[in-house]
């Protein structure tokens, strides 16, 4: 049993939850993720480390709610526990002094991309961050980036905040007018892809975190499988970072979408039946 | 007395009923099938049967038991040399191993060894397991790093020994392929749980959710004070075959296909939270265990047609008899001698059917079997909805590839030493299928017992 230890609501339908899995802690770096189960009848759900406490021994995830189980676990409560929390999973980012980068972030994209970004501000990057949202009251981590970034920009798609449209607008401007080394882009899949096509043609090396459909999330069942160049590789463990101008976005994006019709089905049978009087 | 030449039967639920329900298939002797079946034992003095057997149950015995009907005692003979007796009788290739070598089966039908076997352990279970007593302390610390049948059975063996063992399990539950990989059906979860909880009753202490490598690699286990490791990770990384189309929606490796259904029982979603999507017509491509458990799995997950798809003849599919059969009544058609070149899809992006080419035999090849050879101008199109891929399995390099001085072998199984499972790095150990390649539950117990003996011996010269 895996207890959570802290909660909060960051935007509607999106929680950070603090969960005290020690070993975990000691050893998970920016850029990897974890699986975990409600209950002895959950299903195995990857989450990105949004943040790591060592001495508590905790680990923050934020997690959006989309479908049966991310509700199910947003009905949690401080202490309250979970039955399975495995990690740290994947690669950790690549973390160098490069120069100027761009971090860019969209919905809850923007967690993950959080303390990579920190990371690379202690690495001596001089940092540029863009988040993004549907609309201000969407947005999260605006401190938290704001404080690791030399130049902070926010784009809302309904203008309730910043800049009036998305990231992309934001980024090409800075792109245009200053040389930047590399860029990492966490979100939505169609934004990665959208941002992989905007910093093509400047050659700008971008760096996307898939997040493709997992079951074991240690290589052995291929679900995650995304295309790269011309390689499959799997996202568990071969990633979840790669080059973007390399991934296959359409076969990505598809996949995505495997068990849309079961999703809907169990969500129609309820996360929590009302039962838990979360709602 | 006169022999009975055939082997009593087994009973199992109707095909047409079974086909659509995840219970057993084979129901098990009852007592008297099994005292019938025992007495066809003639006890021969030179017990060839032993031989046939990687673990040298003593067969003889433990079936004198049974015509003594001393079930319990039966059960506790073949615990001497094998902890997972109940699974062992079903999942055994008997036919290739103990039963190969029985007398009987000169002339008639070998002893039913293996539902013999079945019979005792779920008896013994049924009649509820006695603790077994815990060895007193050796004060040496051991680290199990798998916990599928190799892990687990050296395990056991480390406590009997009197060693602390503490067992390191990726997943969410031991028991490896047991778990996730062979059926319900075929091998109810709920026995492989009670052999595990007996395993933990010796002691051993099973930490699941831990993957060595992410968390600590087997040089910080050995730093933080294990006097040894065995590394059992099995054989859990699926082979694709690297044609176009294969990353289509619909298209699954047989891990993925079967551990949806098996260990996270897509098959009550959504009471169980895991989905699995199946279509009309199902292809799975191979013809060992895991295609057969795939193809019948398909059936019961309401597919209407599902179709093995094998390269080579019906003599060379390497799955169990029993399996084949079973497949047989359950209505999986065998497309053999063909195999798809291309995966086909919908506008979408979903598999609407594979291009496949057909094959006759040629000559042996290395493995003695007749080499497959592609006939010009065969190229059919069968239309599937759904692909799964079950042409085998590699070592998942995420432990191999964090332990220095290691050596490895080609296709990056671990070099280990046969009977004792050293690898050339000093206090590691291991075996199973990440030695061997993608094997057997017994061989990998087997390996499991021959490194607990060994490990036994390296902690008392340390
Ligand atoms: C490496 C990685 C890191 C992730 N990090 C975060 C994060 O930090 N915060 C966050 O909110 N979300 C994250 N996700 C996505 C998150 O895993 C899914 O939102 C979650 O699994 C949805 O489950 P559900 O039952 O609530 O919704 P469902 O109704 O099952 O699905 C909703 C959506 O999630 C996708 N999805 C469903 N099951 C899985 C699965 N087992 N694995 C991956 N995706 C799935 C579906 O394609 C669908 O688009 C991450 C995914 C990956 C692979
Ligand atoms: C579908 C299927 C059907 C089969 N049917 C039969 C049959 O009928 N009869 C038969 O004899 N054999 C059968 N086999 C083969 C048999 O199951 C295997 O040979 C046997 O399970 C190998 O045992 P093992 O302990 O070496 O590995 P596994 O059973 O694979 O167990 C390895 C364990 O190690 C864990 N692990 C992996 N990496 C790590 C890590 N980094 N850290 C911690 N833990 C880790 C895994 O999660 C797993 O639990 C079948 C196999 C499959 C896949
Ligand atoms: S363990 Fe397997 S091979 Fe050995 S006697 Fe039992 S069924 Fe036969
Ligand atoms: S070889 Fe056959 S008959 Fe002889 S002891 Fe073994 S099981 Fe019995
Ligand atoms: S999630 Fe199973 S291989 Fe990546």
């Amino acid at each position: 049993m895996y207890q959570i230890v802290a909660t909060k609501i960051l935007a509607p339908s999106i929680k950070l939850f603090e969960i005290k899995a020690p070993k975990v802690a000691a050893k998970a770096k920016a850029g990897q993720f974890i699986i975990l189960r409600v209950d002895d009848e959950g299903e195995r759900i990857p989450l990105t480390i949004a943040d790591i406490n060592r001495n508590a021994g905790t680990l923050t995830i934020i997690f959006q709610e989309v479908g049966y189980t991310t509700k199910k676990l947003g009905c949690l409560n401080e202490g309250d526990n979970i039955v399975d929390f495995v990690g740290p999973l994947g690669q950790p980012s690549e973390i160098e002094n490069y120069g100027r980068i761009v971090c860019v972030g969209g919905g809850v994209g923007v967690a993950p991309l959080y303390p990579i970004t920190r990371a690379l501000k202690e690495a001596g990057n001089e940092v540029i961050s863009i988040i993004g949202a549907r609309s201000k009251d969407l947005l999260i981590f605006e401190e938290e980036m704001k404080a690791v970034s030399d130049t902070f920009m926010v784009a809302t798609d309904d203008g309730s905040y910043g800049h009036k449209g998305f990231v992309t607008d934001l980024l090409k401007q800075v792109l245009d007018e200053q040389e930047v080394k590399q860029i990492w882009a966490i979100g939505p899949g169609i934004m990665m892809k959208v941002i992989c096509a905007t910093t093509k043609p400047y050659e700008v090396p971008t760096i996307v975190s898939m997040n493709p459909i997992m079951v074991d999330g240690t290589g052995m069942c291929g679900a995650c499988r995304v295309s790269v160049g011309d390689e499959t590789k799997f996202a568990c463990v071969d990633g979840p970072e790669f080059d973007g101008h390399l991934i296959d976005w359409d076969l990505a994006l598809r996949r995505m979408n495997i068990f849309k019709d079961e999703e809907k089905r169990a969500e129609a049978a309820g996360s929590c039946g009302g039962g838990c009087g979360c709602q | 007395m006169p022999i009975i030449k055939v082997k009593t039967s087994m009973p199992s639920q109707d095909p047409k009923v079974r086909k659509s329900n995840f219970n057993e298939v084979a129901t098990g002797y009852t007592k008297e099938m099994a005292l019938q079946e025992a007495e066809r034992c003639i006890q021969c003095k030179n017990e060839p049967c032993r031989q046939g057997c990687p673990v040298e149950v003593d067969i003889p015995a433990f079936i004198q038991k049974i015509k003594d009907q001393d079930f319990a005692g039966a059960a506790d003979k073949l615990k001497e040399k094998n902890n997972l007796p109940a699974v062992c009788g079903r999942v055994c290739p008997q036919e290739s191993q103990c039963e190969s070598f029985c007398t009987l089966g000169k002339k008639n039908d070998p002893v039913g060894i293996g539902r013999l076997e079945r019979f005792a352990a779920d008896y013994q279970l049924e009649a509820g397991v006695l603790d077994p007593e815990v060895t007193q302390s050796t004060g040496k610390r051991v680290a199990v790093v798998g916990g599928g049948p190799a892990g687990l059975t050296a395990a056991a063996d480390l406590a009997r020994f009197g060693h602390q063992v503490t067992v390191f399990e990726a997943l969410h539950v031991a028991g490896g392929v047991l778990m996730y990989g062979i059926p319900e059906f075929r091998l109810p979860k709920e026995i492989v749980q009670r052999e595990i909880d007996y395993i933990r009753k010796l002691g051993v202490d099973i930490q699941t959710n831990s993957v060595i490598g992410k968390l600590d690699t087997v040089d910080e286990l050995l730093e933080k004070g294990y006097d040894a490791v065995f590394i059992g990770t099995g054989a859990g990384l699926p082979y694709f075959m690297d044609i176009p189309g294969e990353n289509l929606n619909g298209v699954y490796s047989a891990n993925e296909f079967l551990t949806r259904t098996n260990l996270m029982k897509a098959y009550k979603f959504p009471e169980a939270a895991t989905p699995i999507k199946i279509g009309k017509r199902v292809a799975v491509v191979g013809a060992g265990n895991v295609a057969m458990d795939g193809a019948r799995t398909a059936l019961r997950l309401g597919a209407e047609e599902s179709y093995i798809v094998y390269r080579r003849a019906a003599e060379q599919m390497p799955a169990r008899d029993e399996e084949i059969e079973h497949a047989e009544e359950e209505g999986v058609q065998f497309k053999l001698l063909t195999s798809p070149i291309e995966i086909v899809g919908t506008e979408d992006g979903w598999v609407k059917g594979m291009t496949c080419v057909e094959y006759e035999l040629g000559e042996p090849d290395d493995s003695g079997r007749r080499r497959p050879i592609k006939i010009e101008g065969s190229e059919f199109f069968m239309e599937v909805d759904t692909v799964v891929m079950a042409i085998g399995q590699g070592p998942n390099p995420l432990v191999p590839s964090t332990t220095p001085g290691m050596e490895l072998k080609s296709k990056g199984t671990i070099v280990a030493e046969d009977g004792t499972g050293k690898t050339t790095k000093d206090g590691v150990f291991a075996g199973g299928d990440i030695v061997t390649g993608a094997a057997t539950v017994i061989l990998a117990m087997g390996a499991g017992k021959d490194a607990a003996k060994a490990i036994n011996e390296y902690l008392q010269n340390k």
